[in-house]
């Protein structure tokens, strides 16, 4: 946190563009790159790990003066996995396509670095309602690019939109190649490059691989440290 | 269950749905640890390393204690805190009694606890019905395929550092950039273990 407070306003809009999770502090790769081939597998991950982040902020914001401090990280991954399971039980319930679609990266959110990532450098340290705002922000944040990658790789890759079909094939043909995973990479890869154009022309660093973020920078920079990985 | 079978689960794992290019697990160590040969060498060996006592000890549990009581749901909860208690307790172990095997492994172990290939691998040997051993081939394989990709990607990122590469691509763009590469090549083996063994 800055020196001066934040408002709650400023909480809850950084994670939309200026500390975009995925574009900006390079978190939750994994299932950015799975499951953004469809641009509704793409809102259907980002809603439900918006609703696990909303979940885990608040809880541990409230148990952040019970929780000792040398045993947060596994309280945390406890807590956020609870969540986890309360939202793979309703998904399983009430939204059947969407647990198909998105197999097993559902349960994997629980290794999602944004959530683990916010517990640890947001929730742990503020209050309830600028937790909640903040991983509700967050959320939004990688539910967009979510639907940005899906969007791109649906429209390229197959020629359609949420199902719709926009192009058979008469304009151009499909690039089939963008929704098999290299295309994921590829895509990826651009729109970081994008997001680094547009930061550079504000003067600020191009992104790096987000371990600012993640709780288990400590352990990490020492096995990386002679190779600079993580900054 | 025949060799065959076992056989084409190991080629599966490493080469068709290799966890890195091809299922998207693992990608923070994959993009963060694979600037040098040896350290993409020591990372993915604890990986191999964890995968397999990981899977040895979750498949026993969701078989014999949740599945009969009914407390499936749990299985997620379990999991990441049995492999997270796992990772501690074995780096412990060897700290004391293996200290040369401690030495190469031990910075990555505490790295791999939030690793979601790990997790994922014991998940999808139950979303696949495999049984035990067929669980263990399953392991080795992805803990193999992991470790093939890290050392050709680690390849690819030397050759990365003497190139002149446009200023917005610097740094993560074009190693991910290089990745898709890398996943088009690996692309060439789908088919394989279909054709060989049917």
């Amino acid at each position: 946190m800055a020196k001066k407070e934040k408002s709650l306003r400023e909480v809850f809009t950084a994670g939309f563009v200026k500390e975009n999770p995925v574009l900006r502090l390079v978190l939750g790769t994994c299932p950015t790159l799975a499951v953004s081939t469809l641009a509704f597998n793409g809102i259907g991950m980002g809603v439900a790990a918006t609703a696990v982040l909303v979940g885990s902020n608040a809880a541990i914001s409230l148990l952040r003066n019970i929780i000792p401090d040398k045993v947060r990280i596994p309280a945390y991954i406890t807590i956020i996995a609870g969540f986890v399971t309360i939202i793979q039980m309703l998904v399983k319930a009430y939204a059947p396509a969407i647990d198909d679609a998105l197999g097993i990266y559902l349960p994997l959110i629980v290794v999602n670095c944004i959530i683990l990532g916010r517990a640890e450098s947001f929730a742990g340290k503020n209050k309830v309602l600028p937790s909640i705002l903040d991983g509700l922000g967050m959320g939004i944040g990688f539910t967009m690019t979510l639907l940005l990658m899906g969007s791109i790789r649906e429209i390229i890759g197959s020629g359609t939109w949420f199902g719709m079909t926009l192009n058979n094939g008469s304009i151009i043909q499909p690039m089939l190649i963008l929704i098999l995973p290299p295309g994921g990479f590829f895509v990826f890869g651009l729109l970081i490059a994008l997001a680094n154009k547009i930061a550079e022309g504000k003067g600020k660093e191009p992104a790096a691989l987000g371990c600012g973020g993640c709780p288990m920078a400590e352990n990490c920079s020492r096995a990386v440290s002679e190779e600079g990985g993580c900054k | 269950m025949s060799v065959t079978n076992l056989v084409s689960i190991l080629l599966a794992a490493i080469l068709t749905n290799n966890f890195i290019l091809s299922k998207f697990l693992g990608i923070c160590p994959f993009l963060g640890v694979s600037k040098k040969l040896d350290t993409a060498v020591g990372m993915s060996t604890a990986v191999i390393f964890v995968m397999i006592i990981a899977t040895a000890v979750t498949w026993p549990i969701q078989t014999y204690l949740l599945t009969p009581n009914d407390l499936d749901y749990l299985q997620t909860i379990v999991f990441i805190l049995v492999i997270a208690a796992l990772v501690q307790f074995v780096e412990i172990i060897l700290k004391k009694y293996m200290v040369s095997l401690y030495n190469a492994l031990g910075v990555y172990l505490p790295l791999i606890t939030t690793n979601c290939a790990v997790l994922g691998v014991t998940i999808l040997n139950f979303d696949e019905n495999y049984n035990f051993t067929q669980s263990m081939v399953n392991s080795l394989g992805g803990g193999v395929g992991f470790m093939l990709a890290m050392v050709l990607f680690a390849g690819v990122r030397t050759r990365l550092e003497t190139s002149d590469i446009p200023k917005s691509l610097q740094g993560l763009p074009i190693t991910l950039i290089s990745a898709s590469l890398v996943a088009i090549s690996f692309l060439g083996f789908q088919g394989l273990v279909d054709g060989l063994f049917k």
